[in-house]
């Protein structure tokens, strides 16, 4: 089959490899027919994820046919499902909490030690993203092995077309996490950084959450006004003082909530460390952490700060002091996607929830390098790429 | 002196490898057995399921090749014995016979490797029950001796290059299999079907 490989630093290449094979009696396999470039993938592309190995298969948002099950499969040939990008069995403490990110099992024993080493405890596997999180291949390519596909996936009915459903893998369920992490009551503000998908989705759901207001930073004028037709109010913050902003705007309270959907992105990502830093875990990267910084200085006493962004190393100068002596409660992590896949497709049916505004780009799998060049140098005009391959 | 330390260890409610100064844990197992020498390997992992079905699992030591990586297979015989078959570098293979020591059913499990056998082992695993809802929790130790020569050579490649990963990983795949009736994994497929048709009603072995 063909599928997107990785292969270095802005080097991913459409080639043909294996086709994918049941493995496990509870697997299935997916033929893809969408497939997105996350802002999670550039991390990839700019080579800044430790344990990538030449020729793995990228992606972890994509949808397609079910085309053959293993016998612990609950899924039917024929089917259209979503599929998660946290991979998780449904079986363990974790799972049966709904913490599906944290699953136990998932990822593979011989992969789990780095992730154990750096973060205490291993963490789940995921789709396409480095042998830290388990070193499966990803979904962009014809057809993808699924595993625990009784518990992942979720079946669609075919009024809905890709484009409505496909981004409930990843980051529809993100942005909801992220404002349900919030806890909103009535008259909040709910600030929030960064403009991408993520944050898109969590002005979105921020509003249908009920909060009374939502600020939006970032400084793409496209994106910008994406938030706004959502229901934002705006901060550039290449010709305004963020902090400052904010202040004036909440007549010097400051934002209920705050959300740092940028992570460790927001001046490049620097845990180009990480390797190393698992064999001596004295000598480490850090995470360049400026928007986390800015929003918990930001934040109103009291107030909750929500942090979807990803980090994965150590963050330095970390205002913990602000933290504690403005009692702030903070609540984060990968999405617990499959705690939400069911609410928001009935949410999508209604049409309370839209995400087709989203996407700027479809391209065929053949032309992926491309969708990444575009997606990592245009960010004001390209706001999602979806992939075709069939 | 060394048996001090372990014993000040022994005062606190933790089990012996979370113990600070593992050699004296290594030396106290070592004179306990009148051995030359001893390796300690232990971990604990929380399994969500019944403790009597675990403890049955565990019990039919023919279970055990299906997690333990380097072993390859262990035969129960009729005496009471099992045979113990693992796998070494160079094809070679290392057998020993093992002889259950004590047996608490949904509790413990204990065995040592009988006279003769080339790298004198003991283990013991520990069923107890997690807190409320949570399953099991599964405390497995390995004192074995280090033999010398050639043999020690091998055996060193096999055990005792990250003794302590290898245990861990064990066990974490004996979870896996409890807890979800599979090993995860994600390797890569058979690279024979490059470019295959889509597949046609492939099976999984179960
Ligand atoms: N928690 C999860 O499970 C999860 C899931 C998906 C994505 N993510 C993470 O969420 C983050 C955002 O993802 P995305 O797909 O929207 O990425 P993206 O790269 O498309 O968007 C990030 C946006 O942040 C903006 N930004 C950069 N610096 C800023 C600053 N100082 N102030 C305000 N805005 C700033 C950028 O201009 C860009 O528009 C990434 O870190 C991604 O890895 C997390
Ligand atoms: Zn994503
Ligand atoms: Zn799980």
């Amino acid at each position: 089959m063909r599928a997107l490989t990785w292969h270095g630093k802005h080097d991913v290449r459409v080639e043909t490899v294996p086709d994918p094979q049941i493995v496990n009696p509870r697997d299935a396999i997916i033929r893809v027919t969408s497939t997105a470039i996350c802002g999670s993938d550039l991390h990839l592309y700019d080579s800044y994820i430790p344990t990538m190995h030449k020729g793995d298969i990228l992606g972890h948002e994509f949808m397609g046919e079910v085309v053959d099950v293993g016998p612990g499969s609950t899924l039917q040939k024929g089917q259209r499902v979503v599929v998660p990008f946290v991979i998780a069995c449904g079986k363990c403490f974790f799972c049966e909490k709904q913490q599906y990110s944290a699953c136990d099992n998932s990822n593979p024993a011989e992969k789990a030690d780095m992730s154990e080493v750096l973060y205490g405890y291993p963490m789940s596997g995921i789709f396409g993203y480095s042998h830290l999180t388990g070193g499966y291949a990803g979904g962009q390519a014809e057809y993808v092995r699924v595993p625990y596909s009784d518990v992942g996936p979720i079946v669609v009915p075919d009024g809905l077309e890709d484009d409505r459903v496909l981004f409930l893998s990843d980051i529809l369920p993100t942005g909801w996490m992220a404002a349900e992490n919030c806890d909103i009551e009535p008259g909040d503000t709910v600030a929030v950084w960064g403009c991408g998908p993520v944050g898109l989705f969590t002005i979105q759901s921020a509003l249908l959450m009920g909060a009374h207001r939502v600020i939006a930073i970032d400084h793409y004028p496209r994106r910008l006004e994406l938030a706004r037709s959502m229901g934002a109010e705006v901060i550039n913050y290449h010709d305004v003082k963020v902090r400052e902003a904010l202040y004036e705007m909440t007549g010097g309270i400051g934002p209920d909530a705050v959300v740092d959907a940028v992570g460790l992105e927001s001046h490049g990502f620097t845990i180009d460390n990480m390797i190393d830093a698992v064999k001596t875990t004295t000598k480490l990267g850090t995470d360049r952490a400026h928007v986390l910084r800015e929003a918990i200085l930001a934040c109103r006493k009291g107030g909750r700060v929500s942090i979807p962004g990803v980090y994965g190393g150590f963050g330095d100068k970390i205002p913990i002091g602000a933290l504690m002596e403005k009692g702030l409660q903070i609540k984060t992590g990968q999405t617990h996607v499959q705690r939400y896949l069911r609410p928001l497709l009935e949410m999508i049916g209604e049409g309370k929830v839209d995400t087709t505004f989203l996407i700027s780009h479809r391209l065929p799998l053949e032309d992926a390098p491309e969708g990444y060049k575009m997606f990592k140098t245009q960010q004001n005009e390209v706001t999602k790429v979806v992939l075709k391959p069939h | 002196m060394s048996s001090e330390n372990v014993e000040r260890a022994l005062e606190s409610d933790a089990p012996l490898s979370a113990a600070v100064h593992q050699r004296d844990v290594a030396h106290a197992a070592a004179e306990e057995r009148s051995w030359r020498e001893a390796a300690v390997v232990g971990r604990t992992v929380t399994i969500n399921r019944p403790r009597q079905e675990v403890y049955a699992f565990w019990r039919d030591f023919r279970n055990l090749a299906r997690f333990l990586e380097n072993i390859e297979s262990v035969e129960p015989r009729d005496d009471g014995r099992s045979r113990w078959r693992v796998a070494a570098p160079g094809g070679r293979t290392v057998e020993w016979d093992s002889v259950v020591t004590a047996d608490q059913p949904g509790a413990l499990i204990a065995w040592e490797s009988a006279d003769g056998a080339d790298i004198r082992n003991t283990g013991t695993v520990e069923f107890r029950d997690a807190p409320p809802g949570r399953g099991t929790e599964v405390t497995a130790t390995i004192v074995y001796d280090p033999p010398g020569g050639d043999l020690g050579k091998l055996v060193a490649k096999l055990f005792q290059k990250e003794p302590k990963v290898q245990t861990r990983r064990d066990l974490r795949r004996f979870k896996q299999l409890m807890e979800t009736g599979e090993i995860s994994t994600s390797a890569a497929p058979d690279p024979e079907h490059a470019g295959a048709a889509p597949r046609g009603g492939a099976q999984a072995q179960g």
